[in-house]
């Protein structure tokens, strides 16, 4: 028998499981991990000095590109900070609006997740399957916004504009017959509330057919079991937070326990895990996806009954209108200094955080009475999240560290910020 | 509301018992020198949310309290990171009168002090949570330029680990006892550190492909730096109120 060497192992950045651009260096002892050191950076942006050099509403649109898959939650820690700062509370119909969008947002982030996680691990159907309904929600981020992805729709003091009655229409191309058109637009055309609720109606279904997929499928409870422990205490003091908390068993979710917006009117549940493993933080994340189907069946109830505004009446933080600008004098003052200078926020520092798809979003602002922020930081989740990973992986085989790496559900542009 | 004034009862009670002088502020901006007396310490309570401003001397000893008393119990390290205060309270702009010469032919590259600061330079925060008795605190430790030394927190929470490579890779302070203080997020080689605010947006070097020596080089930045938007500082009528309970209290130690 030969003799065993111990080797080192360079894993990305460019590798597709390593989940963007993650450079992982292994090293190992035949196939057992000993020693996993992750090189995070490769997609540092100094997104906290930028916004250092802008006014504050003009962050806005960098906190979607923080952590690219859960676009809105971003915002929402930002805006909560500055709101928190300005002292501002927004109407309870923007409020309903956020946290139904907020709630979309885990959709699409837990379907990414899901289908991603599948693909790791071998199974390339889930994939595809998620992507369908992923569309979908986009199509809800375009009609509100006007961008499938960086929307930029909460805005200190609300959101920019209210839901459309109208949902965008497809139009035939060369790639996409009259018949297949009309088909495709037949579940848009009444408004977004109801093609959102014929997506929620349609949904449960969806997520069954997810797990008769991969719950009880042999293959991937050998990949996901017992691999990648964490207990609860350890979760702790590791600074885990989120789905890989609950995972590990702590029934710990801001929505619950801090609750923000109108979170504290809404009925869910916060699924828990057992034993730690990544099939528990599979398994917290198909339940969370039930959850948020209810959380926006019971906000897409409540928009339809209280029309209303979506937006502070407070002329030196919100724009005016466009109409009212071309008439007042007054309205085109406030425009002309909100677009060029902004609005100084009284000196003082706030941290706000959300129950972010990954984890805990923060959001830490210090502002010293100035247009811009003095200091900005982002507590990412997946940051505590992957600097666990050495520990999670120490003594699995190396297909194991993929398993274990997109249990985390990690996104580099949050992490690197 | 009731929980945060326990907490704050809390804090003072334990820590006065300790020896500590916890002084009381709600101030918004509660500053502190570097080499103020080990015992000192200040309590901030602002906008819901309550900041302890300690000596790093006592640092690791308040922390293991703050973790393990059971009226405390933050069992979870939420976030650690860095703050430069070189030009806090400087604006770039201040407009008495009207200028002709343009918005950002305006900005003075100087600065104007428009808030007193009489801290030291750097501060290190820490974000604490209490998973068991939901509660949040923020610690705050105020360092000199000329000794950037703290120790590290990581044998109390271990999720310091990474938080502490980032502040010393963005700021420069240097975490006494953290096994692996590497740099994280920025290249391998970088030189400086970013995130102070003496160092510019831009950089100090921009890489680019040479194709006489056919490889990638280093060459100082060719951008000019220049400021879109200049720092404003203004007492904005809506704040009039605040702003006059500010000034009567100048809340700094």
């Amino acid at each position: 028998m030969s003799e065993l060497h111990n080797y080192t192992l360079n894993f990305g950045p460019q590798h597709p499981a390593a989940h963007g651009v993650l450079r992982l260096v292994l090293e190992t002892e035949g196939e057992v991990i000993r020693h996993a050191d992750p090189h995070i950076g490769l997609l540092h942006r100094a997104t906290e000095k930028l916004a250092e050099t802008k006014p504050y509403n003009q962050s806005i649109g960098y906190m979607d590109r923080l952590d690219y898959v859960s676009m809105m939650c971003n915002e929402h820690g930002y805006v909560l900070a500055l709101e928190k700062l300005l002292g501002v509370t927004p109407p309870i119909r923007a409020q309903y609006i956020r946290v139904m969008f907020d709630e979309v947002t885990r959709l699409l982030n837990h379907l990414l997740w899901l289908g991603a996680h599948a693909l790791d691990i071998g199974a390339m159907a889930v994939f595809l399957y998620t992507f369908r309904e992923r569309e979908e929600l986009m199509d809800c981020y375009e009609a509100v916004s006007g961008a499938r992805m960086h929307a930029t729709y909460y805005r200190p003091g609300g959101v920019y504009r209210d839901l459309p009655n109208k949902m965008p229409q497809y139009a035939p191309s060369a790639w996409r017959s009259e018949k297949d058109t009309q088909e495709i637009n037949e579940s848009r055309q009444g408004s977004l509330l109801d093609f959102l609720q014929a997506f929620c109606n349609r949904f449960p279904a969806r997520v069954d057919e997810y797990e008769t997929l991969l719950t009880d499928n042999r293959i991937w409870k050998q990949r996901t079991v017992d691999v990648g422990v964490v207990t609860a205490e350890r979760a702790l003091q590791l600074g885990f937070t989120g789905p890989m908390l609950r995972g590990s068993g702590v029934a710990w979710d801001l929505r619950k326990k801090q609750p923000y917006e109108v979170y504290a009117d809404l009925n869910f549940d916060i699924p828990i895990g057992k034993n730690g493993d990544c099939y528990d933080r599979y398994l917290v994340r198909v339940e969370e996806m039930r959850q948020s189907n209810r959380i926006i069946l019971q906000c897409i109830d409540w928009l339809r009954k209280n029309p209303g505004a979506v937006m502070v009446e407070d002329a030196k933080v919100v724009p005016p209108s466009r109409a009212v600008m071309k008439e007042s004098m007054e309205a085109l003052i406030h425009h002309f200094k909100l677009f060029t200078e902004g609005y100084t926020i009284p000196v003082g520092e706030a941290y706000a955080a959300v129950e972010h798809p990954k984890g805990e979003f923060g959001v830490y602002l210090i502002s010293d009475g100035a247009n811009k922020p003095y200091r900005l930081k982002i507590r990412a989740a997946g940051f505590s999240h992957l600097s666990a990973l050495n520990e999670m992986c120490r003594g699995h085989m190396i297909a194991d560290v993929v398993s274990i790496l997109s249990s985390q559900d990690i996104v580099f542009g949050e992490i690197d910020r | 509301m009731s929980r945060l004034s326990t907490l704050q009862d809390n804090l003072l009670s334990h820590f006065t018992a300790q020896g500590f002088v916890v002084n009381h502020h709600e101030h918004p901006c509660v500053t502190m020198k570097a080499d103020s007396p080990r015992e000192q310490m200040t309590l901030q309570s602002d906008r819901g949310e309550l900041t302890l401003i300690l000596n790093k001397k006592g640092l690791i000893d308040v922390a293991i309290q703050l973790r393990d008393a059971s009226e405390f119990c933050f069992e979870q390290l939420i976030d650690v990171c860095g703050v430069d205060y070189l030009t806090y309270g400087i604006a770039e702009w201040v407009t008495d009168k009207a200028t002709g010469s343009g918005f950002e032919r305006a900005v003075d590259q100087d600065g104007i002090r428009m808030e007193s600061f009489s801290g030291s330079r750097f501060a290190v925060v820490y974000h604490l949570l209490s998973v068991k008795l939901n509660q949040r605190l923020r610690l705050k430790v105020f360092l000199d330029e000329v000794d950037l030394c703290i120790p590290s927190i990581m044998p109390i929470w271990p999720s310091a680990d990474w938080f502490e490579r980032e502040a010393f890779d963005l700021f420069g302070f240097l975490f006494e006892g953290h096994p692996d203080l590497r740099r994280i997020l920025t290249d391998y080689g970088f030189i400086g550190h970013p995130f102070r605010k003496d160092f510019p947006t831009s950089g100090h070097v921009e890489m680019r492909y040479d194709k006489a020596s056919e490889r990638v080089i280093y060459q100082p930045v060719t951008i000019p730096e220049r400021v879109l938007v200049p720092k404003v500082i203004r007492e904005d009528s809506r704040y009039l109120e605040s702003n006059h309970a500010q000034k009567g209290d100048s809340g700094h130690v």
